[in-house]
């Protein structure tokens, strides 16, 4: 089978996936979980239940409160403590439920039972709806509510379903993990979502790094009977898991600037997101729980660890669940080494994106004193996205907000290419961020004044 | 070789007065009219070109000095009265005075005050600190410390205190362009009413965290007991989301807001003399008493009357 990749640009960090033969094990639950009520992109949740209220794993605690936002379930059963803002990863306060953990008791209709249903009955509406109540979000990292992406605006029509299973990211190995323990339920995800998306082909895209996955996900197709399903082996090329990057790498096709992948009749979504809507239609069951990797040099390979964790743990419960912090971890990251960030806060909880804590030594994050450009081009080469971070830096520096515009500084996807490729340690990613964040107010501004 | 030379230096002599001939004529040709008013301006002008005005250099505002119909919208902060008055007086315009200004860090969060809750190795800049997380200390409102106004200012006129961690403003210096106050993205700096020989009093904090939270983050913090607002004779003070803040504009200076507030998130500077709480406190407490007696005595006078109404009847 040919190995396809993306056309522009892109890096090889090294591999690190440490922790990939560790089955996923499930965490323990701990006496108190703390539920943001901010855990997908767009308005957060609504609290819908009162201090002192019992409630059951399952049910709902928030709901949505616009077009682009979520349903918030409890992870566990017990009593609702306080609601309340709390310290996010980021130490930004966000309202929290306190919820004191009580058995471990779920609301009436969830099917637990490990059994595969294969056979998908409801309607599309149905399960668009099931979808929507289940709280479903992208679990690739964008955390974008999964029943608006699958219902794609009237006129645009998807040609190809793709499932994300790349996993570009250094060190994290959740997804592989689930494409072997858990590959016919996410198949069957893919069906329904397939179904949804009017019986378009799918392809399960997984980097040649993963033979297993491709192999297990390979047999328990074959073992199913879907027939528009393709298992696509991609070379190993960082980041092919995004969005605009994976839709090139398989179908040839680039996404516009500003442009969303239905454009190009292409919808993208996650393998945890796949096994999540399977979950939420076949069983009825919210998505309150995901699988998440604690990783790193500095800790012992018996510790290391793949657990399906609830949402709302305390980041420190789970950090103690695997031995505890290592002395020498400098940083601890949520996410990938790549795009994710540094936790401020152990107190944090975990919510439904989470996918790793990663240990990280004072010498491997440690930053180079910055030097100056010599223009070597490096970054230009490693963008994916045909930028070119050096000139953007210079126009920053300057504060050329036009010039930032007409270079297409808003197309940035924050992978850290640039920064990774750098010789002379520019911080080029983190200057490019901010002035991203002020030339997309503009944009959007300018878009409002346009539309009065 | 003479002769070479003599008709080198012909040439080019005749060749120097016909293009200045068209020059000349092309300056007379395509002459634009400008006010000579905008030259004059400018040259009264302070000349730094820092934009604090909100144009784009000092040309820029006398030109718009110049168009203008009053000079209510255009105001050089760093030039100030002074100039104002000789831009006027070149136009022929009105000018209100306006008070000077200064730049006001209203952040306490010193090292001692403001314990640091993890590490920062990140870029050196407030802008980028800011768009990742909440900083290194527990407080998600107050300065960065990274210096970002420092840069702003065009004038030196700010600098990081090493031993607070916290930017200082020289007075002397700042021309209350506000430079520093955009370039804040956590919003700490403040343009004030510099007050009379510079005293005046502020709330050295922006943290708008219930009291709990915003003392365990930081022991200067503004907690929002509401204390000061009640002392306040002038009803300059106003608490908003857990943050009292003082309307210079209605301050008299009395300082007993200062002398009163529970953690000393207020600030009162450049003042002659030192506080002297415990003579605000009586003097506050005098004042109190003496309201109650005369409320008692009006509740007397009152009760009176109606009996007397009484025994009319």
């Amino acid at each position: 089978m040919k190995k396809l990749t993306f056309s522009i640009g892109g890096i090889h960090p090294a591999d690190s996936k440490i922790s990939r033969d560790c089955r996923i094990e499930e965490l323990p639950l701990p006496q108190t979980v703390y539920v943001s009520m901010a855990q997908h992109l767009g308005a957060p949740a609504t609290p819908v239940v009162a201090v002192g209220d019992k409630v059951l794993a399952g049910q709902v605690i928030g709901q949505p409160s616009g077009f682009i936002s979520a349903f918030v379930h409890s992870p566990v059963s017990g009593t609702v403590r306080s609601i309340a803002p709390r310290a996010d990863l980021a130490g930004r306060p966000q309202t929290h439920v306190e919820i004191a953990v009580e058995g471990d008791e779920w609301a009436e209709g969830i099917d637990l039972s490990p059994e595969l249903i294969t056979e998908i009955t409801l309607s599309r509406e149905e399960m668009l709806e099931r979808i929507k109540n289940a709280g479903v979000v992208g679990l690739g990292g964008a955390t974008f509510p999964t029943h608006v992406k699958l219902n794609p605006a009237p006129g645009s029509k998807a040609e190809c379903l793709i499932i994300n299973g790349a996993e570009c990211e250094p060190y994290l190995t959740s997804d592989f993990r689930i494409m072997l323990e858990r590959s016919k339920e996410i198949l069957v995800g893919v069906a329904i979502m397939q179904k949804i998306l009017g019986d378009c082909p799918a392809v399960v895209g997984i980097e040649e790094n993963k033979p297993e996955a491709i192999e297990a996900m390979g047999r328990a197709l074959s073992e199913l009977p879907y027939s528009n399903i393709r298992i696509q082996s991609l070379k190993k090329r960082y980041p092919q898991g995004g969005e605009k990057q994976l839709i090139d790498a398989v179908m040839r096709r680039q996404v516009k600037s500003g442009g969303l992948p239905i454009s190009v009749g292409a919808v993208v979504q996650n393998v945890a997101t796949a096994l999540a809507v399977y979950e939420a239609v076949q069983k009825n069951k919210p998505l309150v729980s995901n699988t998440l990797t604690i990783t790193g040099d500095c800790l012992p390979a018996d510790r290391q660890r793949n657990f399906l964790f609830r949402i709302g743990v305390p980041l420190s419960f789970i950090a103690e669940q695997a031995g505890g912090v290592p002395d020498d971890a400098a940083k601890i990251i949520s996410g990938g080494p790549m795009m994710g960030r540094a936790i401020a806060n152990m107190e944090a909880t975990t919510v439904k994106g989470s996918s790793s804590l990663l240990y990280l030594t004072e010498e491997q994050t440690r930053r180079k004193p910055e030097g100056a450009c010599i223009r070597c081009g490096r970054c230009s080469d490693a963008c994916p996205m045909g930028l070119e971070p050096f000139l953007l830096n210079r126009l920053i520096k300057t504060g050329d907000v036009d010039g930032l515009e007409q270079n297409a500084i808003q197309d940035c996807i924050e992978c850290g290419c640039c920064l990774y490729s750098c010789p002379a340690n520019i911080p080029l990613l983190d200057r490019i961020r901010v002035s991203k964040a002020q030339v997309m107010g503009i944009i959007r501004a300018r878009a409002a004044a346009q539309k009065k | 070789m003479t002769v070479t030379i003599i008709q080198t230096i012909a040439v080019l002599t005749l060749l120097g007065l016909l293009l200045a001939l068209v020059l000349f004529l092309v300056a007379k040709k395509f002459k634009v009219e400008e006010d000579p008013r905008i030259d004059e301006v400018e040259k009264a002008m302070p000349g730094a070109n820092c934009g604090g005005c909100g144009f784009a250099g000092c040309r820029a505002f006398a030109d718009a000095a110049v168009k203008a119909d009053s000079l209510e919208k255009v105001f050089c902060p760093v030039g100030g009265n002074d100039v104002m008055k000789k831009v006027a007086a070149i136009l022929g315009k009105e000018v209100a005075e306006k008070a000077p200004m200064v730049a006001v860090v209203r952040c306490n969060g010193s090292c001692q005050n403001r314990p640091l809750v993890n590490d920062w190795d990140g870029v050196r800049s407030c802008k980028v600190k800011a768009g990742i997380y909440t900083g290194d200390t527990g407080c998600a409102y107050g300065c960065l410390g990274c210096g970002d106004c420092v840069a702003a200012c065009a004038f030196g006129a700010l600098s990081m205190d090493p031993e607070t961690g916290l930017p200082v403003v020289d007075e002397s210096k700042c021309t209350a362009c506000g430079a520093c106050v955009k370039a804040c993205p956590r919003s700490i700096i403040e343009l004030r009413n510099k007050g009379p020989r510079g005293m005046r009093v502020y709330v050295s904090c922006v943290n708008k965290e219930k009291g709990p939270v915003a003392k365990k983050a930081c022991k200067a913090a503004c907690i929002g007991c509401g204390i000061c607002a009640k002392t306040c004779t002038h009803g300059a003070i106003t608490v908003e989301a857990n943050l009292a803040y003082i309307d210079y504009s209605k301050c008299k200076l009395c300082r007993e807001c200062e002398a009163l507030c529970p953690t000393g998130a207020i600030h009162g500077v450049n003042f002659p003399k030192e506080l002297d709480k415990e003579a605000v406190k009586a003097r506050i407490n005098e004042r109190k008493r003496k309201a109650q007696e005369a409320a008692l005595a009006a509740k007397e006078a009152a009760t009176k009357e109606v009996a007397n109404e009484k025994t009319d009847i």
